[in-house]
């Protein structure tokens, strides 16, 4: 029988984390990289002065998110920004903008 | 005629064809479930791209009276004499190669229980979910005489950047040296809360070298400057210093499109150019879709899926949600990207994130050269069922010429992101 859907979205979380928290994963991970995109153009790929980040190496991506947090690297945005994402975020991103030509 | 989704498939043209043919997942009913979008701004366009990016089997109308896109990020830029109208004017002309059905047309009706939107050219179309992203409307009649002085080209908002924007600009080409520019600024909440100051900013900037004797009066029905205010009192002090005369709450009530005048409840002040922005509200569409707040001016969401509070069904999205987060462009797109993952889950029977996290970015300029930015991340908070603005988000105290390059080259990508 098939589990009815559960009206709080904290059960539905649970619910998820037991059947298919892959999916619902992998759903955050497209919506919260597609934010970036509105600054740095449609599949990552910007025009002007603001940097690409398609095909960005991850591991290049999750450091330069730490440290534009840390302010170890210096920007404009990016820090406020980047404190706004958790590093499990981090890494899904940069796997995410890895995987774009 | 009212268009189920069979007949739907029959005259969606080839691209929704060949992709039924594919054979994607069906709703239980089995047929492809359709949304239909209305309104095709920062918001309504990005929704339906994301719709058929992240649910390729779901068929998407998009509906838009306008021929064309005209961007009101950037328009104070024309008003400034930076850019022309063309650069902020932009085609739908890719969407439809997203597999997006694109009907120019107006929406006149919608009926909730049916789930019908029907246009003034008399198609009705039926939804499974319905998206409604008509940015905001202007509540002319809060303001005496506001109506005929508009009609007669006396006052202008240019709060919709079009027509009134390219208006705006020829009036102040011809204002004489020594002539006075006006602006009265709504109460909060209204769309682009540093939209007001940055215009001033670019006046300024056009006045100070082309009319240097010219003023700018500034009746802010707010206690202060809404946003960036550090950012635009260094530019007003530094650049433009003794040409705005900035009266905080100072609402206008009145204008006389005859006599040139805005009242407060203070004063009659003349002007040559009069700019009086009026208070808004959610788009008529949403009063029509029963989704704005009773005895108010927004709409309430559920800001895990955008779905109206009110009506099942019906998501709103952009300028017309009633929350405590600015109206914005980029917040408009944001928005979207929500409400386009969590209709591809509901429309899969599959629960939708239940932690968004939505960011704003929003420049502006304070001359020719300089900008600043305001930068947030908001992440949702079930309990508190609201976004929560997270640690380290603000704004630049003083423009500069770096800021201005990213203000550039965030109107092009956001432009792109949305239309390309």
């Amino acid at each position: 029988m098939p589990r009815k859907t559960a009206p709080l979205v904290v059960a539905g979380f649970v619910g998820l984390a037991l059947s298919g928290f892959a999916a619902a994963a992998d759903i955050h991970t497209k919506s919260i990289s597609a934010t970036c995109m509105s600054c740095h153009g449609p599949g990552g790929k910007s025009q002007g002065a603001i940097p690409s980040i398609a095909g960005l190496n991850k591991d290049y991506f999750v450091k330069a998110m730490k440290d534009f947090k840390s302010g170890a690297r210096a920007s404009t945005i990016m820090k406020r920004h980047a404190s706004g994402y958790t590093e499990a975020e981090y890494e899904a991103m940069g796997a995410y903008f890895a995987s774009l030509k | 005629m009212t268009l189920n989704r069979r007949d739907f498939l029959k005259i969606s043209g080839a691209g929704a064809a060949a992709a039924a043919l594919g054979g994607c997942a069906t709703t239980a009913g089995g047929a492809r479930p359709h949304v239909v979008v209305v309104g095709a701004g920062f918001g309504g366009a990005t929704c339906a791209k994301y719709l058929r990016q992240w649910g390729p089997n779901i068929n998407v109308t998009l509906i838009e009276p306008n021929d064309k896109f005209i961007s009101c990020p950037i328009s104070n830029w024309v008003i400034g004499g930076m850019r022309k109208m063309d650069d902020i004017t932009h085609g739908y002309d890719n969407l439809p190669k997203h597999g997006i059905k694109m009907v120019k047309d107006m929406v006149v009706a919608i009926d909730t229980g049916k789930r019908t939107v029907t246009t003034r050219g008399g198609s009705t179309l039926g939804y499974d979910r319905l998206v409604i992203a008509p940015g905001i409307e202007l509540m002319t009649d809060t303001i005496k005489g506001y109506k005929d002085a508009e009609s007669a080209g006396k006052v202008v908002h240019a709060w919709k950047a079009g027509a009134q924007t390219a208006h705006l600009r020829k009036q102040l080409e011809a204002m004489p040296d020594g002539g006075v520019y006006l602006i009265g600024i709504p109460g909060t909440p209204y769309r682009c809360p540093p939209g007001p100051y940055e215009r001033i900013s670019l006046v300024a900037n056009y006045l100070s070298k082309a009319k240097p004797k010219s003023k700018i009066i500034v009746l802010d029905s707010n206690a202060d400057i809404v946003s960036k205010k550090p950012l635009f009192m260094d530019a007003w002090t530094t650049k433009y210093a003794g040409m705005i005369d900035y009266r905080p709450t100072n609402a206008v009530l009145a204008v006389d499109g005859g006599k040139m005048t805005a009242s407060t409840e203070f004063d009659e002040i003349k002007a040559d150019v009069l700019n009086v922005v009026p208070r808004m509200r959610s788009g008529d569409l949403c009063a029509l879709a029963g989704v704005r707040d009773p005895n108010a001016n927004w709409c309430t969401v559920n800001f895990a899926t955008f779905e109206s509070a009110h009506v099942p069904n019906v998501h709103v999205i952009g300028d017309s949600v009633q929350s405590g987060l600015p109206k914005s462009g980029h917040m408009a797109t944001n928005h979207a990207k929500v409400c386009a993952a969590a209709i591809v889950e509901l429309l899969a029977g599959r629960q939708p994130d239940p932690i968004p996290v939505v960011a704003n970015t929003c420049y502006s300029a304070t001359s020719d050269t300089t900008s600043g930015y305001v930068a947030n991340v908001y992440r949702f908070d079930p309990a508190k069922k609201e976004y929560v603005n997270q640690p380290e988000g603000g704004a630049t105290p003083k423009g500069d010429e770096l800021n201005f390059a990213y203000n550039e080259s965030w109107a092009k990508n956001i432009w792109a992101h949305v239309l390309s």
